[in-house]
């Protein structure tokens, strides 16, 4: 990357990011507002001898990123809602196996087809709970192109260091927003892989680990000959179904292994937070509405701030306690009708007022609706 | 009569006994597999078996290779990643026929089409065992299953015409009362440079048997030989003998590019331009 700046689309900055961060391999099918992601690595990745593969449906694109990513490759898929909901059987998979992988979904309005070209933030429940069964997930959620670049990169940094997939959630704003980045401050970034075994193949025992730790990974055809089944498994890799003490270790680690390192996870932003009465929480494209209200309405005397929340899975509890502590009001201006404000609202004190503003109609937040909230004047605002 | 020799070096021996009933022709599939992998002398660091989800799809925690036991229906998918990202990896992918053609059909049809160098060997028992005895899309019209307590009223599919079609370029079909000629062809399949189908027809004895009352093992391997006949016999028989028969042997074999190869032309051309 030189060092000028570039003219760039989000959906552009998740492609490069992916590549700086080692991608080898990527899977997908086409769908509005994420095909240009794939359509960007089909040309880059064949000029570094990686490879790219349009799969029959969003199932088999999941499928062989994991494939892909057990033979040692960083691996990608994008979609967007429909195409995220095929994904969930396969995502829960790498989750159970372990299997490092990173998953975009450019969200569009929903349900259904839906709106594919309007924006919308109505996955971020189904980011955290899509696929079956108990299980902890990690998503990232970028408000610019920059953040797409940057979070792109952590998010495969997150899933080779803990090996589980990673979801980044864009919305369809920042996919196809165009912005002017400088991305070379981010060359010295350190890239992560997954952590291999270092024990001879004869006493390799492939889910071995702390209880909060991955177990280190070997490639297929290295020579370990492992098992891997999406059926609950012991350290052996193994079946191990009426062993109720190893299914107890197994689930209890893959939640773990992701929660011990919550506070490196947590990644955010914050704007004026310190003296705010009124603290705006967002993410994705909503908290860049929320940036602009919060300078407007300081231009009109009220104490407003924004802590703009890039990982939204796990949740940032503490980070949450820590900043609306005092506030007089905590205010969620999200493209759906209230996912995680109700999140916010189960760990903030009883002090604190939790206000929902929704936007469901397929366009951005406007910040005068943050603004007009403050003169009482916003419908679409619910005291949770 | 095959070369003796060892199974167990290829099998988790500490994984058995398996889970399967007793004349269930998965073991007898698996056992021609590991001959044919014997004689062609692969490398079993370098071979990987991929599998769905059914009786036949546990077959992947015996082998001593690199294995994977992935989701129903998409062990070709799984295969599709790990072959294009790792060409030089030996491929096989080894499940039922509910997996394959019903939940998978549409990874089969594709897996085809690129005439990507995987062996799917598919072990038809024409009925759903590990979830109790439904109807697969290979059950024949007619025939009794738990969700076809009056006779399926679906027509079944051929699916060794489909992979012929849909552009594999080596289709076989196998039967597990014939052990020498299913371990040949499967010796095959992993021979071609592209994709290979392997239909083994197999016997259920619990589910498929009993809700047929098609008798034991026994019985359902005697109708195999009754009921099919080999390419070559088929050549010198009159079509009206050949009626309500299944054809068994080498169904169709030719040449077309492979996929993993064409991809990798791509990239040197690529890169040549880059440079
Ligand atoms: C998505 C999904 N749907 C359904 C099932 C339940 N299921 C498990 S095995 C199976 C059928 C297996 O039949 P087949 O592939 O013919 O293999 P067999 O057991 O006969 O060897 C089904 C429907 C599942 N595991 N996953
Ligand atoms: S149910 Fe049928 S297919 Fe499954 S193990 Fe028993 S005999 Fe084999």
């Amino acid at each position: 990357m030189t060092s000028e700046r570039r003219l760039m689309q989000g959906n552009e900055a998740c492609a490069e990011g992916a590549l700086k961060a080692g991608l080898q391999f990527f899977a997908g099918y086409p769908i509005t507002p994420s095909t240009e992601i794939a359509e960007i690595l089909s040309r880059r990745l064949p000029e570094q001898g990686g490879k790219f593969i349009q799969m029959e449906d969003e199932i088999a694109s999941m499928a062989a990123v994991i494939g892909a990513s057990l033979t040692g490759a960083k691996s990608l898929t994008a979609t967007s809602g429909p195409g995220f909901s095929l994904k969930q059987e396969n995502l829960g998979f790498a989750i159970m196996t372990e299997v490092p992988c990173v998953i975009v979904n450019v969200q569009r309005l929903g349900p259904s087809t839906g709106g594919p070209t309007l924006t919308a933030q109505g996955d971020v429940l189904q980011a955290r709970w899509g696929t079956h069964g108990e299980h902890t997930i990690i998503a990232l959620c970028p408000a610019s192109v920059e953040e797409t670049y940057y979070l792109t990169i952590m998010a495969f940094n997150y899933a080779e260091r803990f090996r589980t997939p990673v979801i980044l959630l864009m919305d369809e704003t920042i996919g196809h927003l165009r912005e002017s980045v400088q991305l070379d401050k981010y060359d010295k970034m350190k890239i992560f892989s997954r952590p291999r075994p270092w024990e001879t193949p004869d006493k390799y025992l492939p889910y071995a680990a702390e209880d909060d730790a991955p177990p280190p990974m070997a490639v297929f055809g290295e020579g370990y000959r492992y098992h891997v089944t999406g059926l609950v498994h012991d350290e052996s890799g193994f079946p191990c179904t009426g062993n109720h003490a190893a299914i107890d270790r197994l689930l209890r680690r893959l939640n773990n292994k992701i929660m011990a390192h919550q506070d490196e996870i947590t990644l955010y932003k914050d704007t004026m937070t310190e003296d705010a009465e009124h603290l705006l929480i967002a993410f994705g494209a909503s908290a860049r509405s929320a940036a602009s209200a919060v300078k407007i309405a300081r231009r009109e005397g009220i104490r407003a701030g924004l802590l703009q929340v890039q990982t939204l899975w796990p949740f940032p509890e503490k980070l949450i306690r820590q900043k609306t502590l005092g506030k007089r009001s905590v205010l969620v201006p999200e493209m759906n009708l209230g996912q995680y404000a109700r999140e916010i609202k189960k760990v903030v004190s009883d002090k604190t007022m939790v206000v929902t503003l929704s936007q469901i109609d397929g366009r951005l937040f406007h910040p005068n609706k943050i603004v007009a909230y403050f003169r009482g004047e916003e419908r679409h605002a619910e005291i949770l | 009569m095959p070369k003796s020799f060892n199974v167990n070096k290829y099998l988790r021996m500490d994984k058995m006994p398996h889970i399967w009933c007793p004349g269930c022709g998965n073991g007898m599939v698996m056992s021609a597999f590991l001959r044919a992998v014997d004689s062609l002398q692969l490398d079993p660091n370098r071979l990987v078996v991929v599998s769905g989800i059914g009786c036949s799809s546990r077959i992947s925690g015996y082998l001593d290779f690199n294995t994977l036991h992935t989701t129903h229906g998409r062990p070709l998918a799984f295969a599709t990643g790990i072959k294009l990202a790792e060409p030089t990896l030996e491929v096989v992918v080894i499940t039922g026929d509910g997996d394959a053609t019903a939940i998978g059909g549409n990874h089969f049809l594709h897996s085809c089409r690129r005439n990507i160098n995987i062996t799917l060997i598919v072990i038809n028992n024409y009925i759903y065992g590990m979830t109790g005895g439904q109807y697969s899309p290979l059950t024949h019209k007619g025939d009794f299953a738990t969700t076809a307590p009056y006779g399926n009223v679906e027509p079944e599919l051929d699916m060794c015409k489909v992979a012929e079609s849909a552009g594999a370029t080596y289709v076989a079909r196998a039967i597990t009362y014939k052990p020498v000629s299913m371990e040949d062809l499967i010796i095959k399949a992993l021979e071609n440079k592209g994709f290979s189908l392997v239909e083994i027809l197999s016997q259920c004895p619990i589910y498929y048997g009993r809700l047929n009352k098609k008798g034991g093992a026994v019985e359902m391997l005697k109708w195999q030989k009754e009921n099919t006949v080999s390419m070559k016999a088929a050549a010198q028989m009159a079509p009206s003998a050949l009626k309500d028969k299944i054809i068994t042997g080498v169904l169709s074999s030719r040449y077309r590019p492979e996929y993993t190869e064409e991809y990798e032309s791509v990239i040197q051309k690529v890169q040549e331009s880059v440079r």
